[in-house]
């Protein structure tokens, strides 16, 4: 029994080795549910596919360069209502704000979790926290961060108002938006922390290296890969997150400089993003022009698709088993209840 | 060494000590700042909301009046005849979540599994290579995304060919039909779980011992009967904390629901047979998404949090829930 529980850790587990008899010789049910595994199987491609077509042969009908160029207007002609290059900066504000927050934290909590983890109930505490924090609706998290944002202490946020602070502003939204990202970089830098094996550190701490010059020095030089993985799964949250702009960044159709400094007063302004541009080019939103969604739709999923190719990319073939694929997001599975000794 | 860092036999090791008891302290400060803001966040929109069920009571979570009107009220100032100003009844709101996320994970839950099966068993190393992404590509594709496909090709597909004028007559008294129904966002959302529940399935089946899916076969099962009596049996409590895990997920959104879920905040009746799959819902999130614009008015933000708080009471148990539904594994040392 000791060497069955051993073993799944110690040899990453293998396929069955590739059957000598052919499906026709079993009976019809198992057969029936043989067949029905490979038409869900490739019925998830299909979907997929089905998605990105749609969306490909919308976007290319709607998509003109012109609307890289122009800010969006509020107009019930097409023709007038501008293109999306706002919303594209705003994409972009929002995103290098949310990243710069979460890598450097979520890549500290991922070491202390793996390399230090005491005391034992805090590591519990914060794997659990971490874990929540995975599960909190964006929506949730857009509520709390008004609440926070809105005092007066942090209207240099964005800007003052009666109550206290606006609490809509590039800055305000990016800081939360850190929060939808940071899970994954904890994740990614966890995991792939505790696949480095022990001899590792060991041949560091030999060397007479300090616990925090080897984290720095060879831990994580050494799992790199992972953590960009983490942190460009993070961005594709973030950007794909309409939520928390709804709530935290005012949804004007322009970006709206607060105050005359150049940068400081945009990251104060509010503005809106690709995807509440999309939602409000919707049926469901206030501009109601499809034409307009289907080409900002199309721009944001191909952003989306380049994320995807790069996560793919940096983690290929870095770790070991056939396990790398899902390793983003789902790790966070086995935070909770604090990390594993 | 037990001697003090101060009369250390080398200085320039002594630093190197204080460095390092230096990072341990600042990282463990942050993680006890990441465990803290957890805390302060549920505490907060705790008390935020505190106002909103303490004038209703219990009865907030029941039915009685419409939702719509409430809101309207709160936001205009002016109380309905006999009611406070905070009167609200949420569970149209809680019942259109409840409904949409039961339909979508169950969907989900035969799908993913047959799907996770595929891909650990019976897909060629070929075919598993294109699948693993296109899981992975789903899984990001963002949730306005969705929605647009839902509100402009999927909604009008089913207002079309699956909704009939009679049927739309039927409840025409009650509430109007259309493509925006309990379908569309339960189908949509299945897709949107998938990939997380498809890869959380894959991962468990995975890590069932080789050993004792060659022990099956060894007894002369066929592939497919080794995965139902012995991989599946091993890895149903991994698949559970998978479920669990999509339901968090399908309860916490809110802009395809916003978009696709129908406009009006009715309790679709399970009483009226397959009609019912085609009434409009409201799930809890896609209400506050809707009403974000009201967060300045005092009685409606108190409301807009209590949602707020009931799904992230939500969310925060059915994370310990899935971590729970997992426990039973750990008996076979299966680590999923």
């Amino acid at each position: 029994m000791a060497s069955l529980a051993a073993s799944p850790d110690a040899t990453p587990p293998q396929a069955l080795p590739a059957p000598r008899e052919g499906v026709s010789s079993w009976p019809l049910i198992d057969r029936a549910c043989y067949w029905l595994c490979w038409v869900t199987g490739i019925g998830l491609c299909v979907i997929a596919i089905a998605i990105v077509a749609f969306m490909f042969v919308k976007g290319v009908a709607y998509l003109r360069p012109e609307l890289f160029v122009k800010s969006p207007a509020a107009s019930l002609r097409q023709t007038q209502s501008g293109g999306f290059l706002d919303p594209i900066i705003g994409t972009f504000i929002v995103t290098a704000i949310g990243t710069a927050v979460a890598t450097p934290v979520g890549i500290a909590l991922g070491v202390w979790l793996s390399e230090y983890r005491s005391p034992r109930w805090l590591a519990r505490m914060v794997g659990s926290s971490i874990e929540i924090l995975a599960g909190v609706p964006s929506i949730v998290l857009a509520l709390f961060g008004l609440l926070i944002v809105s005092k007066r202490f942090l209207s240099f946020l964005s800007q003052g108002s009666p109550q206290g602070a606006l609490g809509e502003s590039f800055l305000d939204a990016g800081l939360f938006m850190a929060l939808l990202a940071m899970p994954l970089i904890v994740a990614a830098t966890y995991e792939a922390l505790e696949q480095v094996p022990n001899r590792v550190r060991e041949a560091s701490w030999a060397l007479g290296k300090t616990r925090a010059t080897t984290i720095r020095h060879v831990l994580l030089p050494s799992i790199r890969p992972s953590m960009a993985g983490g942190v460009v799964l993070g961005m594709g949250r973030i950007i794909g997150d309409t939520a928390i702009v709804t709530v935290l960044l005012g949804l004007t159709l322009t970006n709206e400089a607060v105050g005359s400094t150049p940068i400081i007063g945009t990251l104060r302004g509010t503005g809106s993003t690709l995807t509440s541009y999309i939602f409000y080019n919707s049926p469901a939103g206030e501009g109601n022009s499809h034409e307009k969604a289907y080409a900002a739709a199309f721009v944001l999923l191909m952003v989306v698709l380049a994320l995807n190719a790069l996560v793919t990319r940096i983690t290929r073939g870095r770790e070991p088993g056939s396990r790398a694929w899902w390793s983003g997001f789902l790790t966070r599975v086995r935070l909770i209840g604090g990390p594993s000794t | 060494m037990a001697a003090a860092p101060g009369d250390h036999p080398r200085p320039e090791l002594a630093a190197a000590v204080r460095t390092d008891r230096r990072a341990e302290r600042l990282l463990g400060a942050l993680a006890f700042g990441a465990f803290a803001l957890i805390a302060f966040m549920i505490a907060t929109v705790v008390i935020k909301a505190w106002p909103s069920f303490s004038h209703n009571g219990l009865s907030w979570f029941g039915s009685g009046g419409n939702v719509s009107t409430e809101l309207r009220v709160m936001r205009e100032g002016t109380p309905l005849p006999g009611h406070g100003l905070a009167y609200f009844r949420a569970w149209p709101l809680i019942w259109g979540t409840i409904v949409t996320t039961v339909v979508a994970v169950v969907l989900a839950l035969i799908i993913s599994t047959l799907a996770a099966v595929f891909l650990t068993e019976f897909a060629p190393t070929r075919v598993r290579r294109v699948v693993e992404p296109v899981v992975r590509l789903l899984a990001g594709v963002p949730s306005v995304i969705y929605g647009l496909i839902g509100i402009l090709a999927l909604a009008p597909w089913i207002n079309d060919h699956l909704l009939s004028n009679s049927r739309k007559q039927s409840v025409i008294y009650v509430v109007q039909l259309n493509g925006a129904n309990l379908t569309t966002a339960s189908l949509i959302l299945t897709v949107m779980i998938l990939p997380i529940m498809v890869a959380l399935c894959a991962n468990a089946l995975a890590a069932v011992p080789v050993s004792w899916r060659e022990g099956s076969a060894a007894l002369g099962a066929n592939r497919w009967r080794t995965i139902w009596r012995v991989s599946l049996r091993t890895a149903w409590p991994a698949i559970a904390a998978a479920t669990v895990l999509a339901t968090a997920r399908a309860l916490g959104e809110a802009v395809m629901l916003a978009m696709v879920a129908g406009g009006t905040a009715f309790a679709a009746n399970p009483l009226d047979g397959l009609t019912f799959f085609f009434e409009p819902v409201r799930p809890l999130a896609a209400m506050i998404f809707q009403e974000s614009e009201g967060l300045t008015i005092a009685t409606l933000s108190h409301t807009i949090y209590a949602m707020g708080a009931v799904l992230l009471v939500s969310a925060t148990m059915l994370s310990f829930a899935g971590w729970a539904a997992k426990q039973p594994m750990k008996r076979y040392g299966v680590r999923a």
